[in-house]
């Protein structure tokens, strides 16, 4: 049995756990937008009646259902990966975790998996009105189910509604609404499902440019266009709109994922916002270099987009390790008001928090009443800092700033070119000569793996960015994980990553012939 | 309500769950029969498409079932996922090669091959049916595993479920009573499949395969079944103090389980002659009833486990034993969330019943029809 915590076995769920993660988001953000687009056109079928809608439905539905199963079966590890690989982050926070997923598959999973089996099989078994509100709630049953995932992810980024206790040794949900809207969760979910908004919509135009650049099936591309367009526009304008709430969310909760998105090393009042920047591979935190090679940056943009004022002053990496500074977040703790605790200062505090446990702990075994109260007032002075108190060295809490850096700005930059992507394919598609702008075509053919990338770099901010923290501030990565061995972990991502690929391939491979055979018979 | 009300409230919701997603197993069932029961290619497709349209039932069952046991009895998510770590792994595998099979196996440029594909439905319907079977039966037979939250407070080493078993959790296979269960549900799942296959497939020569393989699967079922029963009912059993939460070994547990909650025992015992009733219905009644056999089988099947699972967690029993520290072992009481979550989650679980209501419509809107080869040849979306 092991004495302490295997740091490679930490290593290896992270991997397993990112290895899962990415390939489940290859997936769901096409099953999120397709699903809409798919409604949208069945919906135009059945207002007028034409076939040829239909045709264009049945082939976009086909290519749904091919991505969508491959989603589904990356997502059932994920869930159960919180209990294989994070067996004490289950136990810590389940209380409030677990709701969400239980309540996911309530409400969400089984109003998608009912439905999609009327969408798929109902053509000539059901009535046009009820096949048509099936692929709404599939829709819809989809959507709801990225709602109650992505509230708990946005819990673990900013804990709200839940109290620790001591006698039982975690936390405990006490405001169910806190942790449904939380701001956090609520930019968090609009985000991400508009993220899938875009990519499907990239993903469809993209597929028609390709027949328009064939001369193939034409009035199916063209009308899929025009549907991929207005969606993909308005979702993408929306998408821009919830990323500026969530940066603002995260200056507000997670301030050094901030620094690290932006590469800020030392904080300033009036900080400006890095619109390209190379980054000095040498520098490291604290060593009092420029960081930047080179940077383009817009005066005072940052202090406005994260603390609505342009005088704000925002943290670097060195100002959170070090403390000192006077913190502008809407509910910084009463004792940081004026100066914010360094991280070593947190470590002691989260050092004494974890003691008082154990000291509540015995005392109440012991029925020792009068310590055991002594001993929860320290815990409930330090437990902000809880998580604190498992970290080896104040570094621990940097992030890779390298890698959040570059996703971010390669997130953001694609971000603004779907947009203007949108406007030039409506706009020669009013015109009605898209099909002559073949340099436009192919433009938009190549721009799906783009989409995919954006969507994953978003995910990179959002995870990396947050590290070491499972839980912010409460639980870090090392002490969430559960007692097995490096070895079974290692064995298992492999086998994972073998079939995720395999399978991944196989999915490619068969949309690819799909395509090419076309939607003149709804596909094969 | 109190915690302890809740607390029972949401063992019947996980014993609920649990016996819908064991009776749901047909699919699993029923993949291992798709060579047995369909010997032309078309007679294949004909039953992989039967199945394959309620593929999403059985896997979304699985996945609410384990959500709901995190968010209700969140102690043994931690410990038994993160301890019986390989054999989890493996169901889970098992699911996951199912989730793509059915959509992958006849789209022509599908890389692996439709006898790969095929190939995973089957490991599917043994490897899923055995383990989860294997696994439910250590909630009477005991892990091994210790559980102490004041491992929290260790800096070095804060978990605090820590599991003993030699293989992370294979060690559930060795032991007969484990294996014995596993193949019970694997040959349950069987049956429930060729019934389910003969409701909804419209082939006389499946059909009259169908009728053989049933009685080739009821006899091994029987006895399996039979044999856990009776070892289950002379077995110590792992009871609790009410007073002090200790633990402690009783003989017969699990017989003065049934005898102590006389509705269980009924529960119980209708469940399993509603089974035996939908087998032997195919070839007792009129012929166009002899298809109706799957829902006596599966109402039967859902009672049944569902009596089951009363007996592992009701009448001051720990559902999650361990043998190692037997007071480290879970019980609906020590293991489960917080008074206000399961107090938001019971609002939740109050939308189960349109669940229902909007299954069974879909279902039968679906199922109303039977699959023929006609169909098969016509549907651009056949599997």
């Amino acid at each position: 049995m092991l004495d302490q915590i295997d740091l490679s076995m930490v290593d290896w769920a992270r991997a397993q756990f990112a290895l899962t993660a990415i390939y489940h988001w290859l997936f769901v953000p096409l099953t999120l937008g397709l699903s809409f687009i798919v409604a949208i056109m069945e919906t135009i079928y059945v207002r007028t009646g034409n076939p040829e809608w239909k045709k264009i439905t049945k082939f976009w539905m086909l290519l749904f259902g091919i991505n969508f199963a491959i989603g589904v079966a990356t997502g059932i590890i994920l869930e159960f990966e919180f209990g294989t690989n994070w067996s004490n982050y289950s136990w810590f926070v389940g209380d409030i975790f677990g709701a969400p997923l239980a309540i996911e598959g309530i409400m969400a999973f089984f109003l998608e998996s009912t439905f999609i089996a009327v969408m798929f099989f109902g053509w000539n078994k059901v009535s046009k009105g009820f096949h048509l509100t099936a692929s709404w709630l599939t829709a819809i049953g989809a959507n709801l189910s990225a709602l109650w995932i992505l509230v708990a992810n946005a819990w673990m980024q900013s804990p709200v509604g839940m109290k620790f206790n001591p006698e039982t040794a975690r936390n405990e949900m006490i405001n169910f609404w806190d942790v449904l809207f939380s701001p956090v969760a609520v930019n968090k979910f609009l985000h991400t499902i508009s993220n899938g908004y875009v990519i499907a919509s990239i993903f469809v135009i993209g597929i028609s440019a390709w027949f328009l650049l064939r001369k193939r099936h034409v009035l199916t591309a063209k009308r899929s266009i025009l549907v991929a367009g207005i969606f993909g526009l308005i979702t993408s304008l929306f998408l821009a709109f919830t990323g500026d709430g969530s940066a603002y969310t995260v200056a507000q909760k997670q301030p050094m994922k901030l620094a690290a998105m932006e590469g800020l090393y030392n904080g300033s009042n009036g900080a400006g916002l890095v619109a390209i920047g190379i980054l000095e591979p040498s520098v490291k935190p604290g060593d009092g270099q420029d960081p930047f090679l080179m940077k383009v940056e817009i005066p005072k943009l940052l202090s406005i987009l994260g603390y609505k004022d342009s005088k704000a002053f925002v943290p670097g990496v060195n100002d959170i390790v070090n403390g000192g500074y006077k913190p502008w977040y809407v509910d910084t703790p009463e004792e940081e008001k004026e100066s914010a605790y360094s991280v070593a200062q947190k470590m002691e505090k989260g050092k004494l928090a974890i003691a008082a446990l154990r000291d509540f702990k015995t005392a109440s075994k012991a029925g020792d009443t009068i310590m055991a109260d002594i001993s929860r007032k320290q815990l409930e002075e330090n437990f902000p800092y809880f998580g604190y108190g498992y970290l080896s060295k104040p570094e621990s809490v940097i992030p890779n700033i390298p890698l959040t850096f570059y996703s971010f700005h390669l997130m953001v930059a694609l971000g603004f070119y779907f947009i203007l992507l949108f406007i030039v394919v409506l706009y020669f598609l009013n015109r009605g000569n898209l099909e002559k702008q073949r340099w436009l075509l192919w433009i938009s053919l190549w721009t799906i793996p783009l989409a995919y990338l954006a969507s994953q770099a978003g995910w990179v901010v959002a995870e990396v960015g947050r590290q070491p923290w499972v839980i912010q501030d409460l639980l870090p990565t090392i002490a969430a994980v559960s007692m097995i061995g490096a070895g079974s972990v290692k064995t298992t991502f492999w086998i994972f990553a073998a079939l995720f690929t395999a399978l991944l391939i196989a999915e490619i491979m068969i949309m690819v012939r799909q395509i090419k055979i076309g939607p003149k018979d709804g596909g094969q | 309500m109190s915690l302890l009300s809740l607390q029972q409230y949401w063992w019947i919701i996980i014993a609920l769950l649990g016996s819908l997603l064991v009776f749901l197993m047909f699919v699993q069932g029923g993949q291992t029969m798709i060579f047995c029961l369909g010997k032309t290619e078309l007679e294949q497709k004909m039953i992989v498409n039967a199945l394959g349209r309620k593929w999403e039932f059985t896997f979304t069952t699985l996945v609410t079932f384990g959500g709901a046991f995190f968010a209700s009895f969140p102690l043994f998510y931690s410990t038994s996922f993160g301890g019986a770590y390989w054999v989890w792994i493996i169901i889970l595998f098992a699911f996951v090669i199912q989730a793509v099979a059915y959509e992958f196996r006849s789209k022509p440029n599908n890389f692996l091959g439709k006898g790969t594909f095929d190939a995973f439905l089957v490991i599917n319907g043994a490897l899923g049916t055995i383990l989860i079977g294997a696994a439910v039966s250590t909630f009477f037979t005991g892990s091994e595993f210790a559980v102490d939250k004041l491992n929290l407070t260790n800096f070095t080493n804060p978990v605090i479920s820590r599991w003993k078993g030699p293989a992370s959790g294979l060690e559930a296979v060795l032991n007969w009573r484990n294996v014995d269960l596993g193949l019970a549900v694997f040959f349950l799942a069987r049956i429930l499949g060729i019934l389910y296959i003969m409701n909804s497939v419209d082939g006389e020569a499946i059909h009259k395969r169908s009728y053989k393989q049933l009685w080739v699967n009821t006899i091994p079922f029987l006895v399996f079944f039979l044999a856990y029963v009776i070892s289950l009912m002379l077995a110590k059993g792992f009871a609790v103090n009410p007073e002090t939460g200790q633990v402690f070994m009783e003989p017969f547990k699990y017989w003065h389980n049934l005898i102590h909650m006389p509705v269980v025992m009924v529960l119980f015992i209708l469940g399993v002659l509603l089974v035996l009733m939908g087998i032997i219905r195919p070839l007792t009644a009129y012929a166009k009833c002899r298809t109706k056999g799957i829902w006596l089988a599966g109402i039967g099947t859902v009672l049944t486990v569902f009596s089951l699972f009363l007996l592992a967690g009701f009448n001051n029993t720990s559902y999650y034993p361990s043998t190692s520290d037997l007071q480290s072992s879970l019980t609906i009481m020590n293991s489960s969330s917080s008074h206000y979550t399961l107090v938001a989650m019971s609002y939740v679980s109050l939308l189960v019943p349109f669940v229902l209501a909007y299954i069974a419509y879909s279902w039968w809107s679906i199922n109303r029809k039977k699959i023929t080869q006609e169909e098969m040849e016509e549907d651009s979306h056949a599997y």
